[in-house]
């Protein structure tokens, strides 16, 4: 910026707020403008993320219908909303799947559950997590079988106190070296299958037009942690 | 003209390279290298943001004034980045999942501020433009020469999910290095990265010495070349 003989404008306090806000006024346009023209496209692709996800946790033969279509958006007591998916097939409610989210050794961990109609587990998978690569992390299906030890049981298969990792008491493994990242999620499942036998004939029973009152039955929040 | 253009390619690249030089974006450095896909992909997206920062830079250097360049320079990176973000996130949405996170982190990238400030503020369009893409390339490499080490020794595999980032052609650059490899937790955890960098610079002092060497000695034979021209 050398510039020998500066003008005298450019100097005034005046230019200066002006160059500023006219940057700002610019930014501001230019960001509206991407944000329009991805907008859209950015949708589709979370849902598309959304229907891959659901499609992992729910058998094909749960359901006919689009599950990212018509959820059930329940509004907790704290004010948090938890969106549930529904699988139909013969205008049945067959599956529910909805978000759950457990603390981990790092940090919040999501997952995805599915539940048939009778309350037990489909499948659950993993959507996020910031555990340690190598100790925590065998909860991701790529890494290890473990989740998967959960599909088939509900509340009472196995009974509630056993719904606990060995250390604790309970039937489930613990990974090698983490304790904290296994417990974090069995308490979100059982929280969540709490949740679902709270409300379970309210979440089995609907039509895609009923709106039901659903309950929140303290300590059986899925947002619980 | 074309003498300039070297000199900046060379400062890009090697002599006086973001990282190895200037020791700045040290932050996206270390958090991304664990896979050389993720390196290539931050690389990529940095070099495209200096590029573009570089030209409205220049551009506009006649019209910004000193007192207001630091705000007016940080909002141009800042748009740049979040439409960068944006575009990725619709059009690039897998990796997008992966660098997601460290996207933002761009703008925090004090290396593309400390070029527009250095370079860009006090250049024509052309090299200013130039300058971001060698920097950027500089940037790169140093984040792919990370990414390898730290995923081979670390993990064992070389560019797992560079399918994702350039297309389905690149699957074939996805290699198992070592097969029933356990991992090596630390080289992929940031104190790996450290590790790894600290070799790296070391690695560059001594190739920059062993070059200084090579060439006070040719000088000398030049010297001893023109001295026996002398006395014959």
């Amino acid at each position: 910026m050398k510039t020998p003989r500066e003008p005298k404008y450019r100097k005034r306090i005046g230019y200066q707020a002006m160059l500023l806000g006219g940057f700002s006024t610019l930014a501001t346009i230019l960001l509206v403008m991407g944000n329009v023209s991805t907008k859209d496209n950015i949708i589709i692709r979370q849902q598309e993320d959304l229907q891959r996800s659901l499609a992992q946790v729910i058998p094909d033969d749960h359901y006919t219908n689009n599950l990212v279509e018509n959820p059930l958006k329940i509004s907790a007591h704290d004010g948090k909303s938890i969106t549930i998916y529904r699988g139909i097939k013969n205008k049945q409610v067959s599956a529910l799947a909805w978000e759950i989210s457990g603390q981990g050794y790092a940090g919040e961990m999501r997952f995805i559950l599915a539940l048939d109609n009778t309350g037990k587990i489909l499948g659950i998978r993993v959507l996020s997590h910031a555990e340690t690569p190598g100790l925590g992390d065998k909860m991701e299906v790529a890494k290890d079988d473990w989740i998967l030890e959960f599909n088939g049981l509900s509340l009472g298969n196995p009974a509630e106190e056993q719904w606990a990792v060995k250390k604790d008491g309970g039937q489930f493994d613990a990974f090698t070296g983490a304790t904290i990242t296994p417990r974090g999620i069995v308490k979100a499942i059982v929280d969540a299958l709490k949740f679902y036998h709270h409300n379970k004939n309210q979440l089995s029973t609907l039509t895609l037009k009923d709106k039901p009152e659903i309950k929140m039955a303290t300590g059986a929040n899925p947002h619980e942690q | 003209m074309s003498n300039d253009y070297r000199r900046i390619a060379k400062d890009g690249i090697w002599d006086n390279n973001i990282v190895f030089a200037q020791s700045l974006a040290l932050c996206p450095l270390l958090a991304v290298s664990g896979t050389a896909s993720n390196g290539l992909g931050m690389g990529i997206a940095t070099t495209f943001v200096m590029i573009a920062s570089g030209l409205i830079v220049a551009m506009l250097r006649e019209v910004i004034t000193p007192q207001v360049r630091i705000p007016v320079f940080i909002l141009i990176i800042a748009t740049l980045v979040t439409l960068v973000d944006l575009w990725m996130n619709a059009w690039l949405h897998d990796l997008h999942k992966v660098l997601g996170l460290f996207i933002p982190l761009i703008v925090t990238n004090c290396a593309i501020l400390g070029r527009t400030e250095s370079f860009a503020s006090k250049n024509q369009v052309l090299p200013a433009m130039f300058d971001g893409l060698m920097m950027g390339m500089g940037f790169t490499m140093i984040l792919v020469i990370m990414g390898i080490v730290r995923e081979v020794l670390g993990s064992g595999t070389l560019f797992a999910g560079a399918a994702l980032l350039l297309g389905q052609w690149a699957s074939f650059l996805e290699l198992e290095i070592i097969s029933d490899y356990k991992g090596f937790l630390l080289i992929i955890l940031p104190p790996g990265g450290f590790l790894v960098l600290g070799f790296l610079l070391a690695g560059k002092r001594l190739i920059d010495d062993a070059l200084e060497k090579r060439k006070t000695h040719k000088e000398d034979s030049v010297a001893i070349d023109d001295a026996s021209l002398v006395n014959s």
